[in-house]
C-alpha cells in the first residue's frame, strides 16, 4: 500500500510494522511527529504499543532501555539537542549493550529552522560506538528501520538514526512492507551482568563494544545502503551522505558525462567503498548536510593526500544546511539566474499569537522590573523565548532546557540580586525541578516565573506532564508556601500582577510565581 | 511531465491544508511527489512555505531549486513576493489580494501590488471578499487553490474537488460543500481574468 507520510511518520509506522513495543520521546521540532503518529495511529493502538510522552530525552531513552532489556524492541525519537540531555543514558548503553532491538532516532536541523545549535548526531554514534543510518529520502527511511533493529539485535548494539529537517518534515508516497514482525515476548538477557556497570564489568563490556564496532561494518544490513555509482568522468568523484545525495542528483542526473558518485547513508563502512572513488578520480567532492563529518576523517589530520573539496575548504559554506543551488554551485555548476526578491519585502518574524497569555506575563514582569534595569531575566526554551524580540524585549537569555533557574542563581551568587528566571511548564518538568530543588537548598534570592500555559506549545500542543501537578511539585521542592503565588495573565488583572511580582522580585529568597493561563491554540483545538 | 510548486503565507492561514489537497489529488492520479512542509516556531505568525514538487518521473530533491518553480500559489501578497527567486522565467504567481499586517512597517499594499504585476504572468484575486460574500470566511485557502487550479494541468480540477472531500470529510458535509463552493468561486474568477487578458 502506498501512503503519503512525512519521513518522521514513515519511520513511525515502520517501527509499528517491525513490531515495536515500546516508543518513547519528549517533543522537539524538527522530531516531534514521530510520537504524535504512534499517539494518534490506531494500528499502535490495536497492538497495545506502549506510546507516551516522557519527561525529557534522558527518561525517554532510560525508558526504551528498559523495554529492550526486557528482550522487546524499542524506539526513541528526540531532537539534536535533545540527545546531549540524554547523553548519559546514550553513551552508556553502547557499553551495556541491548537485548530487544533500541533504534535512538534523531533529527537534526541544520540552519537551525528552530534550535539553538546545528550539532551534527553523527558525531554521538561515532562517540558511543555505534552503527549510524542516515536516509537519503522517507521510503530509505522507512527500509531501514527493519535492518536497524535486526542489526542492532545481531550485535546487541543500540542503533542511532539520524534525519534532518528537510527529510523529517518532508512528505512522499510510502510503499509498505507486506510481512510485518510480531512483537516479542519477554525474555531477559542471557548474561546476568550484561546491564551491571561496575567498572570491572564495564572494561569488559567495552572491550565487546569496541570489537563489535569493527565487525559491523561490514554487515550487508548496514553496507547496503551505501552505494556506488560508476561514471565517465575521471577527474572529479564525488561522495554525498543523506539528503545531500538527492541535491547532488537533482543537479547532474540528466548530464550525460556523470561523475563516480559514492553514496554514503550508513556508518561505519569498510574502507574499500572509499578506496574504489579515489583509485578512479584523481580529486574528490564531499558533500554533507551536517558538519563535515566524513570529509574531516578523509582528509584526517595532516590533510596531504588527495585533493578533497567540500566544506573545510570553502567549496560548500562551512555552515547552514545545502540546498539544490548550493550543491550547484561546488560542483561548478552554472545555476540559472533568478531574480532577486524585491526590495519592498519585509522579514516576518514568528510572534506571541493574539491573546498569549505568555504577553500579559511579560507585559505585568516588565513594569515590576523597571525599577532594576536590564539584563536580569533569564529565560527559557519554548514560545516564551519571543519575549526577546520587539516592543517586549524582556529577556537576557536563551541556552537550553532548564538554564533559567540555573542561571539566575548563579547570577545572584555574583551578586545580581534580584535575578528572575522564566521557564514554560513543559520545561520546568523537563529540566527546571533539580535547579528549582538547588536554589531552595541554597536558599538564592531568585524569583522563579512558571507561564504556565499547560502544553508543550511551540511544538504543537503535546501533553505537559506538570498540568494540575504544578503547585505541589514547587512545594514538595521546598519553596515556602507564602512565597508561591498563583497570578491570571490577563490585562484585567494587569494592576494585580506587577503588585504580586514587585513583592517577591523584592523578597530576599526562592520565590515561584506560577502565571497560569491555557495556551490559546490548545484552548481552540480542544474547542474544535 | 513536472510540475514544481511553492506554497506561501504565514503561518495559520492554511497553508498546508492546501499543499495537502494538491498532494493528494497528485497522489490519486498516479503521480510521485515530495511535499517539504514548515513546522515548528514559524508556524507561530512568521512566514511559512511549502515546496511541492509533482512528476511522472524520480523526483530527487526536497526542495525546489532557484529559478525552476512554475507556480507560486501565495494566500499573502507580501508572502508571495518572497519565493520571487525560486519562479522560473515562465512561471506564474497566483496570490490572494488581501494583506495580513501582524507586523510593524508592513509596506503599503499598493507598492505590493505593483510589484506582482511587474511579473508577466500573475493572477490576483480578492480572496477574503470572495470567501466572505459565499459565507465561508475561512476557506480563503481554498479561493485561491482554485484559482490556481487552471494552471496546475498534472492535476484535473476535479481530482482537486474530491480531495476536497476526502480533506474536509470527517468535518460534515456543509464544511465540505462550502470549500466545493470557495475552490469553484476562485477557479471562475481566475478563468474571467485568462479570458480578460486574452
Amino acid at each position: 500500500m502506498n501512503k503519503l507520510l512525512l519521513c518522521n511518520e514513515a519511520v513511525a509506522q515502520a517501527a509499528i510494522d517491525a513490531g515495536v513495543s515500546g516508543m518513547y520521546a519528549y517533543p522537539g521540532t524538527p522530531s516531534t511527529e514521530i510520537m504524535e503518529y504512534f499517539i494518534s495511529s490506531e494500528e499502535a493502538a490495536k497492538k497495545n504499543i506502549h506510546r507516551q510522552w516522557s519527561s525529557n530525552e534522558k527518561t525517554a531513552v532510560e525508558a526504551a532501555i528498559g523495554m529492550s532489556y526486557a528482550g522487546k524492541r524499542a524506539m526513541v525519537a528526540m531532537k539534536h539537542v535533545g540527545l546531549n540531555v540524554a547523553a548519559d543514558a546514550f553513551m552508556n548503553v553502547a557499553v551495556t549493550g541491548v537485548n530487544g532491538g533500541l533504534i535512538v532516532v534523531v533529527a537534526d536541523d541544520p540552519s537551525m529552522h528552530s534550535s539553538q545549535n546545528e550539532q551534527d548526531s553523527r558525531f554521538y554514534a561515532r562517540f558511543a560506538n555505534i552503527p549510524c543510518y542516515e536516509p537519503s529520502n522517507q521510503q530509505e527511511a522507512y527500509d531501514m528501520v527493519f535492518d536497524a533493529f535486526r542489526l542492532s539485535e545481531k550485535y546487541r548494539l543500540p542503533v542511532l538514526m539520524r534525519l534532518v529537517t528537510r527529510l523529517a518534515h518532508s512528505r512522499a508516497p510510502i510503499k509498505f512492507k507486506t510481512d510485518k514482525n510480531h512483537q516479542k515476548n519477554i525474555t531477559l538477557p542471557d548474561d546476568p551482568m550484561q546491564y551491571i556497570l561496575l567498572p570491572a564489568n564495564a572494561r569488559k563490556r567495552n572491550k565487546i563494544l569496541i570489537e563489535n564496532y569493527e565487525m559491523v561494518r561490514f554487515d550487508n544490513r548496514l553496507s547496503k545502503f551505501n552505494s556506488f555509482e560508476d561514471g565517465k568522468e575521471r577527474r572529479m568523484g564525488v561522495i554525498a551522505t543523506g539528503v545531500a545525495y538527492n541535491y547532488l542528483k537533482e543537479n547532474i542526473s540528466s548530464s550525460e558525462n556523470s561523475c563516480p558518485i559514492l553514496k554514503i547513508s550508513a556508518y561505519p563502512f569498510p574502507k574499500d567503498i572509499v578506496l574504489g572513488i579515489f583509485s578512479r578520480c584523481e580529486e574528490v567532492i564531499v558533500l554533507e548536510d551536517g558538519y563535515p563529518f566524513l570529509e574531516e576523517s578523509l582528509r584526517g589530520l595532516l590533510d596531504n593526500g588527495r585533493k578533497i573539496y567540500g566544506r573545510m575548504d570553502g567549496t560548500v559554506p562551512r555552515d547552514g544546511e545545502l540546498n539544490p543551488n548550493i550543491v550547484a554551485r561546488a560542483l561548478g555548476i552554472s545555476s540559472n539566474n533568478y531574480t532577486p526578491v524585491p526590495s519592498v519585502v519585509k522579514p516576518r518574524p514568528p510572534q506571541f499569537c493574539k491573546g498569549c497569555s505568555h504577553i500579559d506575563m511579560y507585559l505585568a514582569l516588565n513594569e515590576a522590573m523597571r525599577q532594576y534595569g536590564n539584563g536580569r531575566v533569564f529565560a527559557d526554551i519554548g514560545c516564551y523565548t519571543l519575549g526577546a524580540l520587539p516592543p517586549y524585549k524582556s529577556i537576557s537569555s536563551t541556552v537550553d532546557m532548564g538554564a533559567s533557574i540555573t542561571m539566575a542563581i548563579g547570577a545572584a551568587d555574583a551578586g545580581l540580586v534580584p535575578s528572575v528566571a522564566v521557564i514554560g511548564d513543559s520545561t520546568f518538568t523537563h529540566s527546571g525541578m533539580t535547579g528549582l530543588l538547588d536554589a531552595v537548598i541554597k536558599k538564592s534570592p531568585i524569583t522563579v516565573i512558571i507561564s504556565d500555559n499547560s502544553t508543550t506549545a511551540m511544538t504543537g500542543g503535546q501533553k505537559s506532564q506538570a498540568t494540575g501537578m504544578l503547585d505541589k511539585i514547587c512545594l514538595g521542592l521546598g519553596v515556602e508556601p507564602e512565597h508561591m503565588r498563583v497570578i491570571a495573565p490577563l490585562p484585567k488583572h494587569h494592576e494585580e500582577n506587577v503588585g504580586i511580582l514587585r513583592e517577591e522580585i523584592a523578597y530576599n529568597g526562592v520565590s515561584v510565581i506560577i502565571s497560569r493561563r491555557e495556551c490559546i491554540q490548545t484552548a481552540k483545538r480542544k474547542r474544535r | 511531465m513536472k510540475k514544481d510548486i511553492i506554497l506561501s503565507g504565514v503561518g495559520g492561514q492554511g497553508i498546508l491544508t492546501i499543499t495537502s489537497v494538491i498532494g493528494l489529488a497528485a497522489m490519486k492520479s498516479g503521480l510521485r511527489l515530495k511535499q517539504s512542509e514548515v513546522h515548528g516556531m514559524s508556524q507561530r505568525g512568521g512566514d511559512v512555505q511549502s515546496h511541492l514538487r509533482i512528476s511522472d518521473g524520480t523526483i530527487f530533491s526536497d526542495l525546489i531549486p532557484m529559478g525552476e518553480c512554475d507556480i507560486i500559489i501565495s494566500v499573502e501578497p507580501m508572502e508571495a513576493l518572497r519565493y520571487i527567486p525560486w519562479l522560473s522565467k515562465n512561471g506564474w504567481v497566483i496570490t490572494n489580494a488581501v494583506p495580513f499586517e501582524n507586523i510593524s512597517g508592513y509596506p503599503p499594499i499598493s507598492d505590493i501590488i505593483s510589484e506582482l504585476e511587474k511579473i508577466d504572468n500573475h493572477i490576483i484575486i480578492d480572496a477574503g471578499e470572495v470567501a466572505s460574500r459565499i459565507n465561508s470566511p475561512l476557506s480563503g485557502n481554498i479561493v485561491v487553490l482554485g484559482a490556481a487550479s487552471p494552471y496546475l494541468e498534472v492535476v484535473s480540477s476535479s481530482s482537486l474537488e474530491d480531495a476536497i472531500r476526502l480533506f474536509f470529510s470527517t468535518k460534515g458535509e456543509d464544511i465540505v460543500e462550502k470549500n466545493i463552493l470557495a475552490f469553484n468561486e476562485g477557479k471562475r474568477i481566475s478563468e474571467a481574468i485568462i479570458r480578460s487578458k486574452k
